[in-house]
């Protein structure tokens, strides 16, 4: 394809404009292949749009050093000496200004072009992509795999492309791994793309990058990036969780993987959410008033419908799991939830 | 004032301007001098300057540990949408426009007033409007949307956000009424001599200003309408849940909220077309570029608002289009900025303090403006979108470019202003640790963006400390730098030395006249003169400033007959 | 005002209406003129973003569009405009009355143009309480077809909102009926006038509100009012109906506000004709009135067709 040869042969320019860059400022200030301004390249398309950012800054310190050289020559050369009068000179001069336009022009050409047509890789999944499902809500992403698995970490396989699908819940929210130079906003009502192949071994991190209240800075996540082979064995024993662990194990992975540690602790602190620390077969007071006990009713509910009965100090804004729960996973996070409070029996 | 024709030297000064020929504050509170309006501008937008400025530092402190130091999230978000919405709205649009344009624009032009001098005092009573309603969102607590109030979590978040909607709102009048008038005055109220190849260049930018005033506020207006609307009733047009869009308010915001950038900006480069050509006493160096580019900037801008937007819907079309648009409007800025050089070449430059201010603006907005390259195009722009690199960029075009220029029009129509010179060493240590807290505040932003480090984050992951460390330190300077400008521009007005009439030796027609202007602006008529030419103005000792020497007849540049500037 | 005790403020009264700083009434004028057309621009870019939004919606939903439109009277629409298109005759004639010195014909220009604004208001008055009885109301409170209600609490609901809606008329027309009635003689006759016609005002809103009922009676077999006559209802996440009244009310508020921003100017302006300060070396700011109205009314030139009429 057209834009395929563009980007290769830009690459190798690219590729040169890399070198320069981490040979002169980086090994100086870092001496190893890091680079000061970039986590390293572990994605397919990263190195192209880090061959990018490159050629700008060489322009961008090309264009300023000669700015400030003509600055700072004028300073000197032409400061106010007593006596010595400004010598006349033309107020205005056509070809330079035609030269000062034409020339700027060509480079902010190139990088327009270059830009673009990187982009359009960025954009254009290949067909054979591996899809996952994203979810984000505040204050969490939530992760779902073709077998049904859901999950709140992102895991992938090594070298293979995969396509994620986003939608949000509630306000806009925007997936950004900047180990792979890939970035998309999450809208609610309406779905929307990005794709990545990762070729480097590793784990790295998610962030939310639209603004989105309360808990922004602590929407994280990350990427695991499993060896060749790995990746489906790992996707088998996470769908199969349930069968294979106690439900108090399994309530804990739930815990973990569906959202809730985003808001509710287990060492006693309050977040956006009560503690479950002791909370089970604990009598609390609700916004309205009343009184309730924290016992299996409740917590299901508080999950299915979790505005109902909201308890004083805490705001209302849990989003539901209806439809989005088994009655198995239920269990298994009323036996978890159980199992931290002291002298409760759970059947493990 | 009694003036000596020959030698155009003040022989007896009455004394009498505009700040002290009628007393008491209703004279002040109702006035429709445009001078005693540009004046009240100021110090209004100087005190929420101050008032945005202790919330970046606030911010800053915050962000130099990576857990809580102080600040809880709710409330670190609550100042970082303050912060911006302050200097946005109440600071950067109406700064150079409205305090220093209402002051300069008539006596540059010649004439006693603005077109309509009632509705400029009614744009100033909008902005204090404006003001006091944000001032009521942040008392009453909890606006935390950020400035761009992006749906839907404007829509759903608290109530606090109709209040700031509606100061917003008024605010829009305001500026819509500044650029009416100045369109008017321009195109009305210039001499018969003076055409429009024959204005000074700060006219041509705040001319294009006010187009852009006129033409992309009421979009504004109508958006914050529609916002307010979404929250009391429902309305529904961007809500999701009702079959609304929430990308199209991201249209409407940005439609406006991408020229008032260069609402911003233009009158700060035509600050600095001023400057370079009195400080390196040579004409400015190809005026009509400069002043088409201002126009071109003008209705270019109108036409890049999605390259804010290139990430939020599936369209690689219209992300490509915006993304050219975007770079053809980087050209005629890096006009302006090549003509300034020139000017200098074969100039006699003098690095008084309105030019160290011009020059570290040429730097600060050249990094801003390289910068920009990188968000423009768009394989970059996904990987720095909402990053910090995105922070950096615009403060170092807003701040370091209108800012700056800002401060470069203050120090240097000072002495115009209230008749008195400042410390010029004070004045340049500020512009100094202004120059080197700026960049030590801003450029780690830089590569904190890049490395990936999210914006609008109260927390952030330990791997980010280290720059924070360095860019929370620089704010430290920065505002010591800050603060020193201020102790030296207030002290001044204490001690300061008379300002004679013409301190730097300009040409426009402000010049002529008193420092401070008497109450119509001129005794008499003004002498129409090329703005940029400086043969005929020789430092007079007696006088401490520049005068017109007159020239005898006979001569071969016969220069205008001048009527007599006296009483 | 306040101004500085200086020689140049003597001359000021020596011009007439010439402000001080404009060197000839001439370029005041000139002035005025580009301020109007100027503050004209900012207008229509505020009421594009309207048109903007409702072309959005439209291509993107047009069933939703061609639906909910059946809602909308057509007649009373077409009535506003007949009413609002005289009314830009007798401002663009009062303009002309005033340039050639016509101070009793301007007089009687504007106040009826000010009625014709009323007629205009109370005509409006009927569609929004019609709509506000049958729950067709824009998207957040859209209750149409979904509520078993009767049609004796649709009609107290339509009753309600027509009265609500005409309380400040009412209000206006009391109030300066009895300042007429009781303090006549202390009035100054441009005063009287003026209240007078503020009670008139008043009153002919209330005439536009009884045409408006009796349109809306006689054409009322052609409009439908079956719930599930409809194919289109509210559901969360697609746009229904309402977002049509969200548009709907959104336009034709802020133009009726606009409406209402004309009459005050225009009576600040009458009173003015009535002291007989407009003639032909002084007429601007009727002219400039004028030429805020006339746009006014081309809003609602646009308005009708893309509303009522498109289906």
């Amino acid at each position: 394809m057209v834009a395929k040869a563009a980007s290769s042969k830009s690459t190798e320019f690219g590729e040169g404009a890399n070198l320069m860059t981490f040979s002169i400022m980086d090994f100086v200030i870092f001496g190893s292949e890091r680079s000061m301004f970039f986590p390293p390249p572990t994605s397919s398309t990263a190195a192209e749009v880090d061959s990018l950012f490159y050629f700008i800054l060489w322009v961008c310190v090309v264009f300023f050093i000669v700015i400030v050289g003509v600055m700072g020559y004028c300073l000197i050369r032409y400061r106010e000496r007593p006596g010595v009068k400004a010598e006349p000179s033309a107020s205005h001069n056509n070809i330079l200004e035609v030269t000062w336009t034409v020339i700027p022009g060509i480079f902010v050409g190139v990088i327009f072009y270059w830009g673009f047509v990187t982009f359009l890789d960025l954009r254009q999944s290949p067909d054979e992509s591996y899809e996952i499902q994203v979810e984000a809500k505040m204050w969490n992403w939530s992760f779902t795999y073709p077998n049904g698995h859901v999950d709140n970490v992102l895991h992938v396989p090594l070298d293979k492309p995969v396509r994620l699908v986003m939608t949000s819940v509630d306000v806009i929210h925007s997936l950004y791994v900047p180990a792979f130079r890939v970035k998309m906003d999450v809208l609610p009502g309406r779905y929307s793309h990005t794709w990545f192949e990762a070729n480097k071994v590793g784990s790295y991190t998610l962030f939310c990058t639209e603004y989105c209240g309360t808990k922004h800075s602590e929407m994280l996540s990350k990427v695991v990036v499993h060896p060749s082979g790995e990746f489906e064995t790992w996707l088998e024993n996470a769908a199969n969780f349930l069968e294979r662990m106690t439900p108090v194990e399994a309530g804990e992975i739930l815990y973990q993987r569906r959202g809730c540690a985003q808001c509710h602790s287990i060492d006693g602190s309050a977040k956006v959410g009560p503690t479950f620390l002791d909370a089970f077969g604990s009598e609390q007071s609700l916004m309205d008033g009343s009184r309730i006990t924290v016992d299996e009713n409740y917590i299901r509910e508080s999950i299915l419908e979790p505005q109902a009965k909201v308890r004083v100090g805490y705001r209302p804004v849990m989003p539901t799991y209806q439809g989005q729960l088994k009655d198995e996973e239920i269990n298994a996070l009323i036996a978890y939830i159980k199992s931290l409070s002291e002298g409760s029996q759970v059947n493990p | 004032m009694i003036v000596d024709i020959n030698s155009e030297k003040i022989l007896r000064d009455d004394g009498v301007n505009y700040l002290n020929c009628d007393r008491g504050w209703k004279s002040w509170a109702f006035t429709l001098d445009h001078k005693r309006i540009g004046i009240m501008y100021l110090a209004g937008i100087l005190l929420c300057f101050l008032l945005g400025g202790i919330m970046a530092l606030l911010i800053r402190a915050e962000l130099f540990t990576p857990g809580k130091l102080y600040l809880t999230e709710d409330k670190y978000n609550e100042f970082f949408t303050l912060h911006g919405a302050i200097m946005t709205f109440l600071f950067l649009i109406p700064s150079i426009p409205a305090a220093i344009g209402n002051f300069v624009l008539p006596i540059m032009v010649g004439a006693k007033d603005v077109a309509f001098p009632r509705m400029n005092l009614a744009s100033f009573y909008l902005w204090v409007a404006g003001a006091i309603f944000f001032l009521l969102a942040l008392g009453l607590g909890g606006l935390d949307t950020g400035w761009t109030f992006y749906t839907p979590y404007s829509t759903t978040t608290n109530s606090t956000v109709i209040a700031a909607t509606m100061g917003v709102f008024i605010l829009g009048f305001s500026s819509i009424f500044t650029g009416l008038n100045f369109i008017v005055t321009i195109n009305k109220m210039r001499p018969a001599g003076m055409t429009w190849f024959r204005m000074p260049l700060l006219l041509w930018s705040l001319y294009a200003t006010s187009i852009i005033q006129v033409l992309a506020t009421p979009v504004l207006g109508i958006t914050m309408i529609l916002l307010t609307a979404e929250k009391m009733l429902g309305v529904g047009i961007f809500d999701p849940e009702l079959g609304g869009d929430p990308v199209l308010y991201q249209h409407f915001f940005w439609f406006y909220s991408h020229p008032a950038v260069y609402i911003m900006i233009l009158p700060a480069m035509g600050v600095i077309s001023e400057l370079m050509s009195v400080f390196s006493r040579k004409p400015i160096f190809g005026y009509r570029f400069i002043a088409y580019s201002s126009i071109a900037i003008a209705l270019l801008g109108f036409l890049v608002w999605g390259h804010h937007m290139f990430l939020s819907a599936d369209s690689p079309l219209a992300a490509v289009i915006f993304s050219a648009l975007t770079f053809s409007v980087s050209i005629p800025s890096g006009i302006k900025v090549f003509n300034w050089l020139a000017t200098m070449y074969k100039g006699s430059i003098r690095l008084d303090t309105p030019m160290c201010y011009a020059l570290s603006f040429i730097l600060l907005f050249g990094i801003g403006g390289l910068t920009g390259l990188f968000l423009g195009a768009l394989a970059t722009d996904v990987h720095l979108h909402d990053t910090y690199f995105v922070v950096a960029h615009f403060h170092y075009v807003m701040m370091g470019g209108t800012l700056i220029a800002f401060l470069a029009a203050l120090h240097y129509w000072w002495p115009k202003m209230f008749g008195k010179m400042y410390s010029e060493k004070w004045a340049k240590v500020a512009c100094l640790l202004i120059f080197i807290g700026f960049n030590w505040t801003f450029f780690p932003q830089f590569l904190l963006g890049s490395q990936g480090m999210p914006r609008r984050y109260a927390r952030y992951e330990a791997e980010f400390e280290g720059l924070h460390r360095v860019s929370t330190t620089g704010a430290m300077v920065l505002g010591v730098g800050l603060g020193l400008s201020a102790c030296v521009l207030g002290h001044s007005l204490w001690r300061g030395k008379r300002a004679p009439r013409n301190p730097w030796g300009a040409a426009t027609l402000e010049w002529q006249t008193g420092s401070p202007p008497p109450h119509h602006n001129f005794i008499g008529k003004p002498v129409l003169t090329d703005p940029y030419d400086y043969d005929d103005l020789v430092f007079d000792e007696e006088e401490g400033g520049f005068v017109r020497r007159r020239r005898r007849s006979g001569s071969e540049q016969e220069k205008p007959i001048k009527e007599p500037s006296i009483v | 005002m306040v101004m500085a005790s200086t020689t140049e403020e003597q001359d000021h009264h020596g011009h007439g209406h010439v402000a001080h700083h404009f060197d000839s009434a001439q370029q005041q004028f000139d002035a005025g003129k580009l301020g109007m057309w100027l503050f004209l621009i900012t207008e229509i870019l505020f009421f594009s973003g309207l048109f903007v939004a409702y072309a959005v919606y439209r291509v993107n939903h047009p069933e939703v569009f061609i639906d909910a439109r059946q809602h909308l009277n057509t007649s009373l629409g077409a009535l506003n405009t007949v009413v609002l298109l005289f009314s830009s005759l007798t401002m663009a004639w009062a303009v002309r009355a005033a340039q050639l010195g016509q101070h009793k014909l301007l007089s009687n220009l504007i106040i009826l143009t000010l009625l014709c604004a009323s007629v205009f208001l109370g005509i409006k008055s009927i569609e929004y309480s019609h709509k506000w009885g049958e729950g067709l109301l824009w998207a957040g409170a859209y209750t149409y077809g979904s509520e078993e209600l009767v049609e004796q609490d649709k009609s107290a609901a339509k009753l309600a909102a027509t009265a609500v809606l005409g309380a400040p008329a009412a209000l206006i027309a009391v109030v300066s009926g009895a300042i007429l009635v009781f303090w006549r003689k202390r009035l100054s006759s441009v005063v009287r006038t003026l209240v007078a016609v503020a009670l008139g005002m008043g009153a002919i809103y209330f005439v536009g509100v009884g045409i408006g009922i009796i349109v809306e009676v006689l054409t009322h077999s052609s409009v439908s009012h079956e719930p599930g006559d409809h194919s289109i209802s509210q559901v969360a996440g697609e746009p229904g109906p309402g977002v049509f009244f969200s548009i709907y009310f959104t336009m034709t508020g802020v133009h009726a506000l606009h409406i209402l921003i004309g009459m005050g100017v225009m009576l600040w302006m009458l009173e003015k004709s009535l002291r007989f300060e407009y003639g032909p070396d002084y007429f601007g700011p009727v002219d400039f009135v004028g030429l805020y109205w006339h746009l006014v009314d081309l809003v609602w030139i646009y308005l009708f067709p893309l509303l009522y009429l498109i289906g």
